[in-house]
C-alpha cells in the first residue's frame, strides 16, 4: 500500500502554494514584498512552484531603505534575472525628499520604521489590494496572533482586537475599497523550517547568512557590521571578526552573530544547538516590550 | 528531524493553568530560548512573581499582559526528533466558544485542561462539545495541579469517571486522562516521581505518538479548483489543495457541478510530476479533455462523487458581534467556491453548557444553533462528520466583509412544502442551469426523509420537467410525445408518460366529457404529473386540454421554469381530414357529444413555450425541435 504520510516540510509547502493561490484566486493586484532576506527568497521559490509551468503572477516589490548591504541587492538582482520576475522598487530616501517622513537623527538612527511610510504609499500608488510578505509567527509575541489573510484598513493598520477568525483553510479575501491585506504564507514555519527547507530544495541564500569575516562593532550587546550609515560613538571599536547574519534588515539595526557556519548544513547545526532566538540579533524589536506590536499597527511589514 | 506535524489546540478556564501548560511544554522541550527566557524573567521580577511565569512565554499581546489574560487564537512552535507541533492556543473567557471553534478547525487533537482542585466545570463540558462538534478526533483531558491535591490517585479517578460520563453523549473517538502539574513539571514531559499509581504516557510522550492520520481522510477523492493554470499555449490545468482522498494519472474523474467526466493525463506537484496526490497535497490536475472548468468547481472520482444541495442542514457557530439577521443574504464560502445563501429555518439553539435544545430567533456571538442553509446554487458537499474540508463553511456579511458565522454540514436539506419550494424556485432554476451530474454510484447515498430535486437531477443527469402537449384531436399531440419519449429514453432520461386515452382507460374510467368531468380530468392527470415530476422525471402529458383554466392548474402545481405548455397546432380542418380514430367523422354525425372542435370549444394558449406547426411539419422534424429546445432551456445536457 502506498504510504501517504507526509514530512512536516511537505506539508508546510503545500500549506504556503495553496495560500499563495489564494492570493492569486481572490485578489486584483497583489505583490509579493521582498526584502531580500531569507523568507522572501523562500517565497519566490515557492511562488514558482505554486504556478509552474505558468509564471508568478507578483510582482515583487522591495523597499529600500538605502541601507542595504550591497551584497542584498546584488543576489536580488541577479534572482529577478533569473526568474524573469518584474522588480519594483520604492525608495525611503523619496519619502524623506517628499517631506512624507523625517530622517531620524542620532547615533543609533534607523529607516527602519520610515520604511513603514513608503511601503504603505507604494501599496496606495500601485493600487495594490494584497501584499504578501515572509512574516513568520514564531518570530515574535505579536505575530503569533497574525493571521494567514491579514486584513488592514484604508491606512494600512493592523487591528489586533477585530481580526477575522480563520476557520479550516477558508480564507475571506473579501475586502472595502482601499484596503488590502497583508498575506503570510509561511505563518507556521519555523526558522528552522526554513533552513531545513533551503537544505531540502538547495537553495541559493545570500553570502551574508554564512561565516565571513567582516568589520563589526559591539553595541547593547549586539555585533553590528561597520558601515557608513553608522557612526560609532565614544568607545565603541571596530574588530574584524567571524560572522555570519541569521536575518537581513537594513545596515543600521541587523545585528551579527559569532558563527563558523559556512554551510546549511552547519547552520542547521547550529541553529538546533542555538539558545538564542532569530530576533534576538534586532536592534529594532528591543526599544521596547512591545515594540513590534507598536509597529505592526502602524502597518509595518 | 523529518517527522510528521501535529496541530493541537489547548482549551481551559482562566486559571486552569493552560498558559503554564504550554509554557512548560516549550521550556522543557527546549523551545524557548535565552533571550526570550530572559525577558520573562525580568518581566516575572517586574510583576513580583516569586517564581518564574512560563505563562508569560504565551500571552502575546500588550492589552492581554496587562489585563493577565490572552483575546485571541495565538500559534505556537515546538519540534521533539519525532513530530514537529502547532499548538492553536485558545484563551479562556467570554469570546470563547468563537476563539475555540477558530483553533479546533484545524486542530488534530485537543488538550483540554481541568483544575484538580476546582473539577469538572461547566466550561470543561463546553470545551470537550465544542471539540467534537469540530470532529476533532483525539481528545486529551489533563488533570491539571496534581500537586494541590497531594497527587491523590482517587481525585484524579472520580475526575475522569465524572468527565467520561459526561463525554459518552459526545462523538469522541478517543479520549485520553493524564494526571499533571504544569508549574512543577509532572507528567508534562518527565514522567512524575509523584504519581507512581498512573502508567499512562506523559503528555509529550502521548502528542508524540498518537496516530495523527486518523482525522484524515484518503477514501473520498475531492479536489476544489483554485484556480485555472495555463501555462505554454496548450498547457491547461487545474490547481488546487486535495482535501480528501487520494488519485493516480489515469484515473476517471467527473467535475462539478458540470457533470462533465474526462481522466487525469498527469499530476504536477511542487517538485514535478508525481505518481500519485493524497489529501493535504497542493498540486496541478491536468485532464485528457478540455473541459469548462474553473475556480469553485470540484474535481472528483467518477464513481465515487460527492453530495449536491442548495438547501443543507448544519450547525452554525455566531462568530460576529452582529446578530444573526434571518432577513439578510450572507455570502457562503464552501472549497473554494462562493455563493449567496441565506438562512432559511432556524431550528434551536444549543446551550453549550447543559446542551439542551431551546427555541431561539436568532443567533448572538458565541452561540451554537442547527438551521437550514439555502444557498443560491448547489454545493457539493460531504456531512462534515465524513469529511471536514467538504463539509464545513464560512459565512461573510456581504456589506462589512466579516466572517460572522463557521458552519457545519449535517445533511442535505429538505423542502418542507409547497410554498416553501416555490419561494426557492430562482435556486432552482439556477440549479438546472448549472445542468447537475449523472453518477451512478452506490456511494451516493442521500440522506434526510425527502430525496431533494436537485439530488434526483444530480441522479439522472437531467432536471425534471412536465411537457404539457395541448391540441385538437388527431394533431399529433400522442404521436409527437410518443416518439419524444423513445428519444429521451434512449437518452437515458427518466421519462413519464400520460396520454388522454390511456388515462380514461383506467384512472378516469368514471369520468365523461362534461366540462365538469373534463376539469376533474385534467385535475387527476396534472397532481399525478406532479407526483412523477417530483420523483425527478420528465413527464410528457398529452390532452387535448381545451380549457385555459385547466392547463392554468396544471401550472400551478409545477415550479416554473419547470412547467412547458407545448401547442400542437393543426387546423381543425386538417385533424378532420387526418382524423386517425375516426372519431371526427363520428362527432359530425352526432355521436359523439362535445366534441372539441365540432361541438365544444377549444381555448388556444396564448402564452405556450413553444408552438409546434403539426400541420406542415412532420413529427419526426417536430421532435428535433423539441429536443434543441430542451436542451436550450437546460432540461437536457447540452451534451445529450
Amino acid at each position: 500500500m502506498t504510504d501517504y504520510t507526509r514530512t512536516h516540510l511537505q506539508q508546510l509547502e503545500a500549506e504556503a502554494i495553496y495560500v499563495l493561490r489564494e492570493v492569486a484566486a481572490q485578489a486584483e493586484r497583489p505583490v509579493l514584498l521582498f526584502s531580500g532576506g531569507k523568507d522572501s527568497i523562500l517565497l519566490t521559490h515557492l511562488a514558482r512552484r505554486a504556478f509552474w509551468p505558468a509564471a508568478s503572477p507578483f510582482p515583487l516589490l522591495h523597499i529600500d531603505t538605502g541601507h542595504n548591504f550591497p551584497e542584498t541587492l546584488a543576489f536580488r538582482d541577479r534572482l529577478v534575472g533569473q526568474m524573469q520576475a518584474q522588480l519594483i522598487v520604492r525608495h525611503v530616501q523619496d519619502s524623506i525628499d517628499r517631506g512624507r517622513v523625517t530622517e531620524e537623527r542620532g547615533p543609533t538612527a534607523s529607516r527602519n520604521v520610515l520604511q513603514t511610510v513608503t511601503l504603505l504609499d507604494a501599496l496606495a500608488e500601485l493600487r495594490a489590494d494584497a501584499a504578501i510578505g515572509g512574516a513568520r509567527r514564531d518570530e515574535e509575541k505579536a505575530r503569533a496572533k497574525e493571521r494567514f489573510f491579514s486584513h488592514r484598513d484604508r491606512f494600512g493598520q493592523w487591528d489586533p482586537r477585530n481580526q477575522r477568525p480563520e476557520l479550516w483553510n477558508l480564507y475571506n479575501g473579501r475586502k472595502g475599497l482601499g484596503e488590502h491585506f497583508r498575506v503570510f504564507p509561511l505563518s507556521n514555519w519555523t526558522e528552522l523550517d526554513i533552513w531545513q527547507y533551503v537544505e531540502q530544495e538547495r537553495i541559493e541564500l545570500p553570502a551574508l547568512y554564512f561565516a565571513h569575516r567582516r568589520d563589526v562593532f559591539r553595541r547593547d550587546g549586539a555585533l553590528l557590521a561597520a558601515s557608513p550609515y553608522v557612526p560609532l560613538l565614544p568607545g565603541e571599536q571596530i574588530e574584524n571578526r567571524l560572522i555570519r547574519f541569521r536575518t537581513i534588515g537594513d545596515m543600521t539595526c541587523t545585528g551579527a552573530t559569532e558563527s563558523a557556519a559556512a554551510t546549511v548544513a552547519e547552520v542547521i547545526a547550529e541553529l538546533v544547538a542555538s539558545r538564542t532566538s532569530e530576533r534576538g540579533t534586532r536592534a529594532d524589536d528591543k526599544r521596547s516590550d512591545a515594540a513590534m506590536e507598536d509597529r505592526k499597527r502602524q502597518g509595518y511589514f | 528531524m523529518s517527522g510528521d506535524l501535529l496541530r493541537f489546540t489547548t482549551a481551559g478556564s482562566v486559571d486552569d493553568g493552560k498558559s503554564t501548560l504550554i509554557g512548560r511544554l516549550l521550556l522543557d522541550c527546549r523551545a524557548i530560548l535565552e533571550d526570550q527566557m530572559a525577558a520573562v524573567e525580568a518581566a516575572s521580577r517586574g510583576r513580583g512573581d516569586p517564581y518564574l511565569d512560563l505563562a508569560l512565554f504565551t500571552d502575546g499581546l500588550r492589552a492581554e499582559r496587562e489585563q493577565g489574560i490572552t483575546i485571541d487564537v495565538a500559534y505556537r512552535y515546538f519540534a521533539t526528533p519525532r513530530r514537529k507541533f502547532i499548538i492553536a492556543d485558545t484563551p479562556g473567557h467570554i469570546q470563547y466558544t468563537r476563539n475555540m471553534v477558530t483553533g479546533a478547525s484545524t486542530a488534530d487533537l485537543a488538550v483540554i485542561l481541568i483544575d484538580a482542585m476546582r473539577g469538572v466545570l461547566t466550561q470543561s463540558k463546553r470545551h470537550g462539545f465544542i471539540a467534537s462538534l469540530l470532529g476533532i478526533p483525539h481528545i486529551v483531558v489533563a488533570i491539571n495541579k496534581m500537586d494541590l491535591v497531594g497527587y491523590r490517585e482517587e481525585v484524579f479517578a472520580a475526575l475522569a469517571a465524572e468527565y467520561r460520563a459526561f463525554a459518552s453523549k459526545l462523538a469522541i473517538p478517543d479520549l485520553t486522562f493524564i494526571p499533571l502539574s504544569a508549574l512543577r513539571g509532572d507528567n508534562v514531559v518527565a514522567k512524575s516521581q509523584h504519581t507512581p499509581w498512573y502508567d499512562g504516557p506523559t503528555l509529550l510522550h502521548h502528542l508524540e505518538h498518537v496516530h495523527v492520520g486518523a482525522g484524515r481522510n484518503l477514501v473520498d477523492f475531492r479536489f476544489p479548483v483554485q484556480l485555472a493554470v495555463r501555462g505554454h499555449p496548450d498547457f491547461r490545468g487545474y490547481a488546487g489543495q486535495v482535501a480528501s482522498g487520494t488519485i493516480t494519472p489515469g484515473e476517471e474523474i467527473l467535475a462539478l457541478p458540470s457533470g462533465q467526466t474526462s481522466r487525469v493525463s498527469e499530476i504536477i506537484a511542487p517538485a514535478g510530476p508525481a505518481a500519485e496526490a493524497a489529501a493535504g497535497d497542493s498540486v496541478i490536475l491536468r485532464l485528457a479533455d478540455e473541459l469548462d472548468i474553473s475556480r469553485g468547481d470540484m474535481i472528483v472520482r467518477r464513481h465515487n462523487v460527492p453530495q449536491m444541495a442548495d438547501r443543507l442542514e448544519c450547525t452554525l457557530c455566531w462568530l460576529s458581534e452582529t446578530p444573526l439577521n434571518r432577513q439578510a443574504d450572507y455570502i457562503v464560502q464552501h472549497t473554494t467556491r462562493q455563493t449567496r445563501g441565506r438562512i432559511a429555518s432556524l431550528n434551536y439553539r444549543i446551550d453549550v453548557d447543559t446542551l439542551h435544545r431551546e427555541p431561539a430567533e436568532t443567533l448572538r456571538l458565541n452561540e451554537i444553533g442547527r438551521a437550514t442553509l439555502a444557498t443560491g446554487g448547489p454545493l457539493a458537499f460531504d456531512p462534515y462528520a465524513l469529511n471536514r474540508a467538504t463539509g464545513g463553511f464560512i459565512l461573510i456579511d456581504p456589506i462589512s466583509h466579516a466572517t460572522v458565522a463557521a458552519g457545519m454540514i449535517r445533511r442535505a436539506g429538505t423542502v418542507a412544502n409547497f410554498s416553501e419550494k416555490l419561494a426557492t424556485v430562482a435556486a432552482d432554476a439556477e440549479a438546472v442551469a448549472l445542468q447537475p451530474p449523472r453518477p451512478h454510484s452506490r456511494n451516493v447515498s442521500w440522506e434526510g426523509a425527502t430525496i431533494t430535486q436537485t439530488a434526483r437531477a444530480a441522479r439522472n443527469g437531467h432536471a425534471a420537467a412536465v411537457l404539457w402537449f395541448t391540441g385538437l384531436s388527431g394533431s399529433g399531440k400522442s404521436t409527437i410525445a410518443r416518439l419524444l419519449e423513445q428519444r429521451l429514453f434512449a437518452l437515458g432520461v427518466q421519462t413519464f408518460r400520460l396520454d388522454g386515452d390511456n388515462v380514461r382507460h383506467g384512472l378516469n374510467g368514471d369520468l365523461g366529457f362534461s366540462a365538469a368531468d373534463r376539469q376533474e380530468n385534467i385535475r387527476r392527470v396534472a397532481e399525478v404529473a406532479k407526483l412523477a415530476f417530483e420523483h425527478g422525471a420528465i413527464v410528457l402529458c398529452s390532452f387535448i386540454s381545451p380549457f385555459r383554466r385547466d392547463r392554468a392548474f396544471a401550472r400551478s402545481l409545477i415550479p416554473a421554469g419547470c412547467f412547458f405548455e407545448i401547442h400542437v397546432r393543426c387546423d381543425a380542418a386538417t385533424c378532420a381530414a387526418r382524423d386517425p380514430k375516426g372519431l371526427y367523422a363520428r362527432a359530425q354525425r352526432g355521436e359523439i357529444p362535445e366534441f372539441t372542435g365540432v361541438s365544444a370549444p377549444y381555448e388556444a394558449p396564448d402564452a405556450a413555450e413553444i408552438v409546434l406547426d403539426s400541420e406542415t411539419q412532420p413529427a419526426e422534424a417536430l421532435v428535433a425541435e423539441l429536443l434543441a429546445k430542451l436542451r436550450a432551456w437546460d432540461v437536457l445536457r447540452t451534451d445529450d
